[in-house]
């Protein structure tokens, strides 16, 4: 996690969009990421990313004070709040991380909030305290049964969509394979459900349509139609078969990277 | 005889004032030296050399020096075309650099990627005594060799800066147009401010032309001049969404807007299979070539590109020519180029459909895709095609593409790449209300460029949907000199 200052994004940012960040002008990666939150007095932008391979993992190295070349932002339309009466909101892993900008907004406009906080393990869980001070009812999950409740997200998620009066609206962001099964569960009780994409993408300005979804049958570009869409019409299992393109290569580069990094530790 | 004798027989005949036409009808045409076909398969360098200075003062001698001078009206930016290759003849390279650099900026450039066979070359007088194009004066050749020369061996002056007048201009986009707006204006001393989305100025001439056709180099200068001259470039920055135009004219006093963001949305044909992983736009595959350098993964560069073995591109222009030779350049045993019309119709470059098939490119004429088939793991396995007529002439003057029922078949391919063009990129148009748009999104501007909000310009792609770096260049100049008309009575 960092809080990188970036002042015309900070300023123009909505809850839901995300930044391109590349490290360094020649030869770096852009890296999509949603932003996690905002400080428009000070100016900077609160990114969470995982390292899985080199370009995050690089990101990972950065120090307080180091600089970022490249951040290109706020990109994305903006999640569509409003007064829906009652929201679920349900991460996974760093989903949580973009989601609490948006429940925030949710609670803010007067909905009430009910978060499903899931995670592999404890340690692994983040922002519970902040979901707890703007959350109605909060609700955690492991999958080791580490803390909160043994389950997935989906369990609760369930139950909650059993009630009476059912919720208004579900917004889901974390691993595709979570917000695919959470638009399954929804579906069935027929509640409205937003799910952020978060796929390959270069320029995210709608130029190489690397971002491609298909959605309701139609081709859309999350960069520029997206982040957001109707989880109950995303191809999911399209999607995840292209975010795996690269995965051959994101190793090959990571292990590279790491040895790299051993060499220089051992020399030093 | 060669070369260097001929050329001092006719310079002798020449300065005598007894060269007859019919004696430079007799000059053969110089071909352009290029990079050897097998060698170049595996590197990046530029693939034309240019020519030498012998060949350039054979060529411009070939010039009929026509009285009405047709070329000219060929030229999207008017340049004295008769009056820059005549001092050529006579050796004096910086006074043809001078008379170019009078209509435009960018020659290094446009003499390497203008398709000067249907501008300035098509009528020629030359060409049309030998009805082939083909046998026309290599105008273009010429202006690179101009100003390669100039590059080289004359220290170039920056343009120089007329007096402040105050006033902030914006322009959107640092593409060939905006370059070009960017230069004229603040030649007249306005306050210029460049802001590109990417991360890296020069719009297409850095994403899009691979290094083999426009080095990097040449673009990065003409940046460099522009900074030295006092253009603000401030990259990423995706007006829209960074700021609105309202916001920058609003808030940050800028009293004109250049709109000029190029290409927008890749298309796709439509067809089943197109989500698969192996099914790149052209945008996406040169961009991760060209700007994000994918051709060096793993040796500096982070960014992946797939570097399989047999890639079919689709599409006859000369971004699907590119794709094509970017694809032979990054490894691939067998490269596909199909479409669905003859090549009589392509649209690209004759040249460098030239050197793609020397580049051993197989050409697939008259065949268009119907659907992309995968594996199971969700990859690319082969493409289904179907064989194509030619019917009567469409909307665009070329013979319609009527596909012959039952004529399916199938190619093996692991990569294929969709080089049919773009939409308009809707991201200003959201952002900007009032600003007309016609129905496929492209902005409508009058004959100055002008759009329906006053202080807007726009020129390029966005407006004309799919344009050439001239025709960019052209419209940015009629912006520029709009612009000052309206600017300087403010």
């Amino acid at each position: 996690m960092a809080d990188i200052e970036a002042p015309l994004v900070a300023a123009a940012a909505k809850p839901g969009q995300f930044v391109i960040v590349c490290l360094s002008t020649a030869y770096s990666e852009r890296i999509p990421l949603t932003i996690a939150g905002v400080d428009a007095k000070k100016g900077t932008i609160r990114l969470v990313w995982q390292a899985v391979g080199k370009s995050t993992a690089e990101l990972a190295e950065l120090r307080v004070g180091d600089k970022v070349e490249n951040i290109l932002g706020p990109l994305g339309k903006p999640t569509h709040i409003e007064k829906f009466g009652t929201v679920v909101c349900v991460g996974g892993g760093i989903g949580n991380a973009p989601l609490l900008p948006i429940a925030t907004a949710m609670k803010k406009a007067g909905n009430k909030v009910i978060s499903i906080l899931g995670a592999r393990m404890k340690e692994l869980l983040i922002l519970e305290e902040e979901f707890k001070t703007i959350s109605d009812e909060l609700i955690v999950v492991t999958d080791d049964g580490s803390y909160g409740k043994k389950a997935l997200v989906t369990e609760p998620l369930e139950e909650i969509c059993k009630r009476t009066p059912k919720p208004n609206l579900t917004v889901a962001i974390g691993p595709a394979i979570m917000m695919k099964f959470c638009s399954e569960v929804t579906k069935k009780f027929d509640v409205p459900t937003v799910v952020s994409l978060n796929t390959i993408m270069i320029d995210g300005t709608g130029m190489c349509g690397g971002c491609r979804v298909e959605v309701g049958g139609q081709t859309k570009f999350v960069c520029v139609d997206g982040p957001e869409f109707d989880g109950h019409k995303v191809n999911f299992d399209l999607m995840m078969k292209r975010m795996n393109a690269y995965k051959k290569q994101e190793a090959q580069a990571l292990e590279e990277y790491k040895k790299h990094k051993c060499k220089i530790g051992l020399d030093g | 005889m060669d070369e260097q004798q001929l050329l001092d027989e006719l310079l002798k005949k020449h300065k005598a004032g007894t060269l007859k036409p019919s004696d430079r009808y007799t000059i053969p045409p110089q071909p352009m030296p290029l990079q050897d076909s097998v060698k170049r398969r595996s590197n990046v360098n530029e693939v034309a050399l240019g020519y030498t200075k012998t060949q350039a003062q054979l060529e411009a001698l070939r010039c009929l020096q026509c009285k009405n001078a047709p070329c000219v009206e060929g030229c999207p930016v008017r340049i004295k075309i008769k009056d820059f290759i005549a001092p050529i003849v006579e050796g004096d390279f910086k006074k043809a650099l001078d008379i170019i650099k009078e209509n435009s900026l960018l020659p290094a450039v446009c003499g390497r990627v203008c398709p000067q066979e249907v501008q300035c070359q098509l009528p020629c007088t030359v060409g049309k005594k030998f009805k082939a194009v083909d046998m026309s004066v290599s105008i273009g050749r010429l202006e690179r060799f101009v100003a390669d020369w100039g590059k080289k061996f004359h220290d170039e002056s920056t343009p120089a800066v007329a007096a402040e007048t105050g006033k902030k201009v914006a322009i959107i986009g640092s593409g060939p147009g905006g370059i070009v707006v960017a230069t004229d204006l603040r030649r007249m001393g306005y306050d210029v401010t460049i802001f590109e989305a990417f991360h890296k100025p020069g719009g297409v001439m850095v994403y899009g032309i691979p290094e083999f056709r426009l080095p990097k180099a040449i673009v990065q200068e003409e940046i460099d001049q522009l900074k030295t001259m006092g253009v603000n470039i401030i990259c990423n920055f995706v007006v829209g969404r960074t700021k609105t135009i309202k916001q920058l004219m609003e808030e940050d006093g800028f009293q004109a807007v250049y709109i000029g963001v190029g290409a927008g949305l890749p298309v796709f044909m439509g067809i089943e299979g197109e989500h698969l992983v192996g099914v790149y736009s052209a945008n996406e595959y040169l961009t991760r070539a060209n700007l994000m350098k994918a051709y060096q993964f793993g040796k500096g560069a982070d960014t992946p590109i797939a570097r399989l073995k047999k890639v079919a591109v689709i599409g006859g222009g000369n971004v699907a020519m590119d794709s094509a030779r970017t694809a032979v350049r990054l490894g691939a045993e067998k490269v596909y180029l199909v479409y669905r019309r003859s090549e009589k119709e392509m649209p690209a470059r004759v040249e460098e459909v030239h050197n793609a098939k020397e580049e051993g490119i197989e050409f697939h004429l008259l065949q268009n895709p119907k659907r992309i088939i995968g594996n199971s793991d969700g990859l690319v396995a082969a493409i289904e095609c179907l064989k194509y007529e030619l019917g009567e002439p469409d909307s665009s003057g070329r013979r319609r593409p009527v596909p012959i029922e039952g004529s399916e078949f199938t190619i093996d391919v692991d990569t294929v790449v969709v080089a049919i063009g773009n939409g308009a990129n809707p991201l200003i148009g959201q952002t900007t209300p009032g600003l007309n748009l016609n129905k496929w999104g492209n902005i409508i501007v009058d004959e100055n460029c002008k759009t329906s909000l006053q202080g807007v310009y726009a020129g390029g792609d966005i407006v004309l949907g799919a344009a050439t770096v001239i025709l960019a260049m052209g419209q940015g100049r009629t912006a520029a000199a709009a612009i000052n008309e309206y600017l300087k009575n403010k």
